[in-house]
């Protein structure tokens, strides 16, 4: 049931999704604030002249597939129910999307 | 559900972007589609990896990019998938009044992205960084110029939403609509993720 | 044709046509265009084996020939087979799944225009100052300096437009096949067709994206100073050939696997017998759609990237024979132990099996990188990809066109003249192609317009050209069957073969605009055989009858099409024209303006009140 009419009672069950969506609302905001950080980390790793190219490279990318976990799973609500298709289509464009990548970055100028 | 219902905020469905079949087929249609883009970015990201260095004596990424500029464009953009989030969780609670503003404020911040971009790009082509150049000036200009008109193309997406359903309210004809505009919008978020990781900082890196 | 005339103008028709959204119609227009483009690859293909019948031949040499061998290939591939394949998928899949339309009748129409106009605006080069010329894979190298007419523009713009068709069609489909399978219908209970569909329409999906990222660095290169492939800027011509076959490998599975899901229904039908191994068909066909994916790299052996890398794609190649070998298998077990019926379509499944393995194990041959050497830019591998496309592609469209007529048009095509076209194409085939495989083998290269004497080539030409006039005298015969056909054919019933399996075969032939008064409950796979078996005469409905809802037409899909059309133009002229790029904007403004139209008019559709779908049901169980 789209509604979840799990009571009787109207002004219950829209008390229980006002609630509810709070609550995922909040998930939302500690997720943005994670992402200013990750992009602060981000942008601190290349600016801070010490650390050597083989480390802040994999670092950033490391942080910005995390970044975009975050997008995926909170922002646009991948993690919830009714997801399970999208999901799998955005991992087969993300395993095609590797699969040029790679090539482009090894093969194209061996 | 019909369409033409007239609902409450009891009888709004609690997903009513999914509540009529069409809705379902539009949020899954979207959801496939950015798949597909993720690979048509993905391809000009490869390009533009295997071409970051030919700059055929041209200016170089490091020379070039400059890290507050960026900061602030990640900022805006960041800040407006946050408010896009807010618009929805809106119109989830039926607040089509709420909804439009933080809308609204989407896209000022949006704009302000754009606008940003484009004095960038106006820098560069001073300092001698023009499409035509190089190799790399060609994939740079591509990779963040195909993303810059996708966030082009959105602004004026959820504007038109929203000036033609300004006097509507909240219906099951519309939400799917502002919904799969708002997934349009965070795809872009994530883009830009990828562009100032791999083209800005892992340029200024060098 | 001259009753329906009589019931409606020729004009009414036309804006019918023009204005439709309907899958049936739509595909009535892909399977027409389709065939005319397929008619036209078929000149290019005869005038390429005229020239080649013998040696120093002049009748048509050099740059023209070049010409018309692209024209040949890009022809074939984009704007025939795959339309055709379209037309099949759209004729079929909604009716299969128990569904009313597609999930987006709109966009399905506008995929067709797309094409259209793309193909259109493709062959518009002929009349203006010639067709492209760098093979139908452009490589960069060769297209960035064949400067001397638009060809190449017209070719990359062209198929860029009728690619954003392709796309939305994948799409359409993907979201039919997910959201509109009738109440009962499992995943596990789709007919194969649907699953071909499904997989098909994932790989449309995903390879499309990196051709659209090539075109757009090509036509950047050739008309916008971009500097992608330019060696002298620092650019890589190797990127095209990865971002082109990172698609075209994927292609070829896109056109194979609907071919496998129509003999698949073939089979089933004509064997009396269940499609043997269902599960094991279904994990079949998505492993061949994953592993397409990984495979690219051996169009690209001779480029020079090293062992590894050959190692691993020459690997992944011959992996794939192994889904393919399992349906190979089914089929044949289908068979075994069957009532069968040699009807036409059954004429061209069993002639597919040994044409097509034969295709299979010289692209074996082929994927092994050392061997390849010696193969590559051969008319090995002409003969190679000829055996799968044909042996394959061709002969399932041949098949299901006269499998699905009865239901597209509502006459069965004459069986007689079928087999006929048949024997002659079947013939022609092996004639043409077979040798092909020799002549390759003692050198003959590919995509050059002559060859000289005294090699030993020119009794394989001879004997090559041959074939081709007798697939010519094929095709010929096929016209003459669909004109007699329509014009006094014997009208079908809905179970046109009385033997149908699927839902397609329980509603009228043709179907009427809604497809079914009452959604159908479905209750296992093969599902119209199973209320058969039971002596039903109707499938079980899964609601009561009511008003059925339904998309307004619309000439928006035209319109948008038209106007990339009208810019394409524009783009291509304006580094010689001053009015090139006010018409490409123009154009531009054409097509986004229709969208914008599109987005701010409501258009909730129409109803079909109960009343009337309860006569409409009447007048066709009378029919």
């Amino acid at each position: 049931m789209v509604n979840q009419t799990n009571s009787g009672n109207e002004r219950v069950d829209l008390a229980y999704r006002r609630r509810k969506n709070a609550e995922e609302m909040k998930h939302q905001v500690i997720s943005f604030v994670l992402m200013i950080l990750l992009t602060l980390i981000s942008f601190a790793a290349v600016g801070y002249d010490e650390f050597s190219h083989w480390f802040s490279i994999p670092f950033i990318l490391l942080l910005a597939v995390v970044q975009v976990a975050f997008q995926l799973y909170y922002f646009m609500h991948m993690s919830h129910k009714g997801h399970e298709l999208p999901a799998l289509f955005i991992y087969a464009g993300v395993f095609v999307a590797f699969l040029t990548v790679w090539a482009f970055v090894t093969v194209v100028w061996w | 559900m019909q369409v033409e219902e007239k609902l409450t905020a009891e009888t709004f469905p609690s997903s009513p972007e999914r509540a009529t079949l069409e809705g379902k087929n539009k949020f899954i249609g979207f959801w496939l589609f950015l798949g597909g883009e993720t690979v048509l970015f993905a391809s000009l990201f490869a390009t533009y990896l295997a071409l970051k260095d030919k700059t055929a004596g041209g200016p170089s990424a490091d020379e070039l990019f400059q890290m507050p500029l960026v900061f602030v464009a990640t900022m805006l953009l960041l800040t407006s998938s946050l408010t896009s989030v807010y618009a929805i969780y809106h119109m989830k609670n039926f607040d089509f009044k709420k909804m439009m503003l933080w809308f609204g404020i989407t896209v000022l911040l949006g704009a302000g992205f754009l606008g940003l971009e484009i004095y960038e790009f106006n820098e560069y082509v001073h300092e001698g960084h023009v499409f035509t150049k190089s190799a790399f000036a060609s994939a740079f200009y591509t990779l963040v110029g195909t993303h810059g008109s996708h966030v082009a193309f959105g602004l004026s997406w959820i504007l038109t939403l929203m000036i033609r359903n300004a006097k509507r309210g909240l219906n099951l004809y519309n939400a799917p609509k502002f919904y799969v505009a708002s997934l349009y919008w965070h795809f872009i978020d994530v883009v830009w993720v990828f562009i100032f990781t791999v083209v800005y900082l892992m340029g200024m890196v060098g | 044709m001259s009753t329906l005339a009589r019931k409606k103008g020729v004009g009414a028709v036309i804006w019918d046509y023009l204005t439709t959204v309907d899958h049936k119609k739509i595909a009535h227009l892909y399977l027409i265009a389709g065939g005319l483009f397929f008619i036209m690859g078929g000149i290019e293909a005869l005038l390429i084996r005229i020239q080649l019948a013998k040696p120093n031949n002049d009748f048509l040499v050099g740059g023209l020939y070049n010409q018309v061998l692209t024209m040949h290939g890009t022809t074939m591939i984009f704007l025939a087979a795959m339309p055709l394949v379209f037309a099949m998928m759209n004729a079929v899949v909604p009716i299969q799944i128990g569904a009313r339309d597609v999930a987006f009748p709109f966009l399905n129409a506008l995929g067709f225009w797309l094409f259209f106009f793309g193909g259109l605006f493709l062959n518009c080069s002929w009349f203006l100052g010639g067709a492209p010329d760098a093979g139908w894979t452009s490589y960069a190298s060769l297209s960035l300096e064949s400067k001397a007419t638009h060809g190449i523009d017209f070719y990359v713009l062209g198929l860029q437009i009728s690619g954003f068709g392709t796309i939305m069609g994948g799409i359409n489909f993907l979201v039919t096949i997910i959201n509109m399978r009738a109440p009962g219908m499992t995943y596990m209970r789709m007919p194969m067709f649907v699953w071909a569909t499904f997989v098909t329409s994932a790989l449309i999906l995903f390879a499309f994206p990196p051709l659209t990222v090539g075109f757009i660095f090509m036509m950047m290169d050739r008309l916008f100073g971009g500097n992608f492939f330019n060696p002298a800027a620092g650019g890589n011509t190797i990127i095209w050939e990865h971002l082109f076959w990172i698609f075209g490998h994927p292609e070829v599975y896109i056109l194979v696997l609907p071919a496998f899901g129509i003999f698949s229904e073939i089979f089933a039908t004509f064997s009396k017998k269940r499609l043997f191994g269902y599960s094991s068909m279904v994990f079949a066909t998505v492993l061949i759609g994953f592993l397409g994916f990984m495979v690219w790299a051996h169009h690209m052996f001779t480029t020079g990237m090293g062992p590894v890398a050959n190692a691993i794609f020459a690997v992944a190649t011959m992996a794939i024979a192994v889904p393919t070998g399992i349906k190979i298998f089914n089929w044949l077990f289908t068979m075994w132990g069957g009532n069968i019926r040699f009807t036409t379509p059954m004429h061209y499944a069993v002639a597919f099996i040994p044409s097509f393995v034969m295709g299979g194990v010289t692209g074996v041959m082929n994927a092994a990188a050392a061997a390849d050497y010696q193969y590559h830019d051969s008319y090995f591998v002409v003969a190679h990809f000829h055996y799968v496309i044909v042996g394959g592609v061709v002969f399932a469209l041949l098949a299901g066109s006269h499998y699905w007529w009865p239901k597209m048009f509502g006459k069965m095509l004459n069986e007689t003249l079928g087999k006929i076209t048949f024997w002659l194409f079947f013939i022609g085939f092996h004639l043409t192609f077979f040798i092909q495989h020799f002549l390759g083998l003692m050198g003959m290269p590919r995509r050059v317009f002559t060859y000289l004497p005294n090699q030993g080539w020119e009794t394989g030409n001879l004997i090559s050209t041959i074939g081709a006039f007798f697939m010519a005298a094929a095709t010929v015969i096929l016209l003459i069957n669909i004109v007699i056909t329509t014009v006094k054919g014997e009208k079908a019933e809905a179970d046109a073969w009385g033997d149908g399996r699927t839902l397609e075969w329980a509603v009228s032939s043709p179907p009427p605009v809604y497809n079914f008064a009452q959604t159908p409950l479905v209750r296992g796979l093969d599902a119209y055989w199973i209320e058969k078996m039971e002596g039903k005469k109707e499938l079980t409905p899964a609601e009561p009858l009511g008003d059925i809802h339904m998309p307004n037409s619309s000439f928006l899909p035209f319109i948008i099409s038209f106007g990339l059309f009208v810019a394409a133009f524009g783009f291509t002229y304006h580094n010689d024209h001053s009015w090139g790029l006010p018409v490409g904007i123009i154009g531009l403004l054409i097509t986004f303006g229709s969208m914008f139209l599109r987005s701010v008019i409501d258009d909730h559709g129409f109803h079909i009140h109960k009343e009337e779908v309860l006569e409409l049901e009447k007048k066709g169980a009378k029919a």
